[in-house]
């Protein structure tokens, strides 16, 4: 009995152990973040004395901080949303009409989720430079609208498949029309869905580095990977500060996800088995 | 009145789908066809006109021996990241699912290391691997890593395995845990009074009955590792030498840097055959294993 407790109390003991050294990496760049870049080469284990927070004025002045973090949480928010309301849309279309052009579109976005971005960057590049459009936040929101739809449809697709259409029925004898049914009924009942989707499209679209790589251009339009790209191309031994701004670039995922850790840890087990 | 039900379908249909259509249209479809166009023309920046020379492009890829050299490269990556990430998050889904205290805050730590980009990764890794190791193998005399990892050629790609790993690890976890949380108790209970030992339990019912989920993860770290660019740009940056490139890296390189958007246009369809063929090869391999419980 003794020995069984004793061989699981040293068992949590390790489990936990694998934590701190899984996260070791973070925890080492945090350490070092709060020192001189003299002393991080000097000795990168060792704590920080004095705890130097100059690393930080100063990387958040240098990658202009404050900028990418607006152009990301914009770009972020307005793509999420586009993509929430027009996909659900399309899909609760899709459902409801088992017309045969919607069954051919149905099927032409579930094959499109098979084919890698790194297909269409090329083209995608050339019509949108020809056309003038590059550089522009708004292109950008744009494509992410028309690369995160098909997900989008598929996932309310399926949902919607599984709600009775007594609910729908009853309300348009009540004289309401489609739209407003569908916004008023159907939409609400989306919840879960809407969730799920919302993180695993937040997740992509806020870390996203190579398709805004090829878009925005100027630095006045840069996201905060694009930033941290050209502070580190910039300062590429200046450690400290270099540090501090990796830190300070996850933070706001990091609090989007202490807040909705579950619905993070519930949207990615379902996205990925979808 | 047949005629007044077709105006409001048509209506109704792009009111509902007109906007994705469109989006999903200009974005996707549209370029989707061009590129398959653009593999077909002789097109760089500075000539600008695009003339048609059939299938050049590809026979040009197909000689190109740097393409295949990364190719290669990638394909090992992928190997390794794939076994790696796998047997992690499979060691970290059994410790998790074993009853511990503190499961939720566990998985929650195990975790983040997805959420973040692979560039802010790869910088991380960046300065562990290029300092920190360097530093911690002349003070203690670990000949493996008193030179940074990142200016050799097979360091710096095993550098690249254990990023991505590390990333996917966390990722998988989570999957495995819903597969292992999925075997029902009374059978291992049964095989344990029958006399099996843990691992006997573990290796023919746990990770037998398991094996839809081994089946989504190997999937999902084989994809995405096929396509690792971000952690590729930040960690090694393609060097020392060009050595290090990963197959989207090469691709960016030679459509975006070379101008040569023909030829840069034919290899992204040769890796998208190539991972596709190999993702439903293994998938369909891995199935076959599929038992009911």
């Amino acid at each position: 009995m003794r020995a069984r407790r004793l061989n699981h109390l040293l068992k949590n003991a390790l489990i936990y152990a694998g934590l701190v050294v899984f996260l070791s990496p973070f925890l080492i760049v945090i350490l070092n973040s709060f020192k001189k870049t003299q002393y991080f080469i000097e000795n990168p284990i060792a704590w920080p004395d004095p705890f130097r927070f100059a690393n930080y004025a100063d990387a958040f002045q240098k990658m202009n901080f404050m900028r990418g973090f607006a152009n990301t949480l914009l770009i972020t928010a307005l793509s999420v949303l586009v993509i929430l309301l027009f996909s659900s849309m399309t899909g609760y279309l899709f459902v409801r009409f088992k017309w045969k052009i919607n069954r051919v579109l149905f099927f032409v976005m579930l094959a499109a989720m098979t084919v890698p971005f790194q297909v269409i960057m090329i083209p995608l590049v050339m019509v949108y430079g020809n056309l003038g459009l590059l550089d522009s936040k708004t292109t950008l929101i744009f494509m992410y609208m028309g690369f995160g739809v098909p997900l989008g449809v598929f996932m309310f697709h399926g949902f919607i498949k599984g709600i009775s259409y007594e609910l729908e029925e009853s309300s348009f004898i009540d004289g309401c029309s489609r739209i407003r049914t569908f916004f008023q009924i159907v939409l609400p009942l989306l919840r879960p869905v809407v969730v799920t989707l919302a993180v695993l499209d937040v997740l992509w679209v806020w870390n996203d580095y190579l398709l805004p790589s090829l878009v925005l251009l100027s630095p006045a339009n840069r996201t905060l990977p694009l930033s941290i790209y050209a502070f580190f191309s910039t300062y590429s031994v200046d450690y400290g500060p270099l540090m501090a701004g990796l830190i300070m670039t996850i933070i706001p995922i990091l609090v989007f996800y202490l807040i909705l850790q579950d619905h993070v840890i519930k949207g990615i087990t379902e996205g990925a088995l979808k | 009145m047949k005629r007044k039900t077709i105006w409001r379908n048509t209506g109704l249909f792009f009111l509902f789908a007109g906007p994705s259509l469109f989006a999903f249209t200009v974005v996707f479809l549209i370029p989707f066809l061009v590129g398959f166009y653009l593999t077909l023309t002789k097109w760089d920046v500075i000539r600008n006109d695009g003339s048609f020379v059939g299938f050049v492009n590809y026979a040009e890829v197909f000689r190109d021996k740097a393409f295949w050299t990364q190719l290669w490269f990638t394909i090992r990556y992928v190997f390794f990241t794939v076994i790696v990430s796998n047997l992690l998050a499979i060691a970290i889904a059994l410790a998790l699912t074993s009853g511990i205290k503190g499961e939720r805050w566990l998985r929650a730590g195990y975790f983040t290391p997805n959420l973040i980009g692979g560039i802010v990764l790869g910088y991380l890794w960046q300065s562990l691997f290029s300092r920190v190791l360097p530093y911690l193998g002349e003070k203690y005399g670990w000949p493996l890593f008193q030179t940074s990892w990142l200016t050799n050629t097979d360091k710096a790609f095993w550098a690249l395995v254990i990023a991505t790993s590390w990333q996917f690890a966390g990722y998988l976890m989570i999957i495995y845990i819903a597969g292992f949380t999925g075997v029902p108790k009374d059978i291992v209970e049964a095989a344990k009074i029958d006399g099996a030992g843990n691992f006997a339990v573990l290796r023919k019912i746990v990770l037998r009955l398991a094996v839809p989920a081994i089946v989504v993860c190997v999937f999902l770290s084989l994809s995405r590792s096929f396509l690792t660019y971000d952690l590729n740009l930040s960690l090694t940056k393609g060097g020392p030498f060009h050595s290090t490139e990963l197959a989207t890296y090469y691709i960016v390189q030679m459509a975006f840097q070379s101008n040569q958007y023909g030829i840069g246009q034919a290899e992204a369809i040769v890796l998208f055959v190539v991972v596709a063929v190999i993702a439903l090869t293994q998938s369909y391999l891995l199935k076959k294993l599929e038992v009911e419980s």
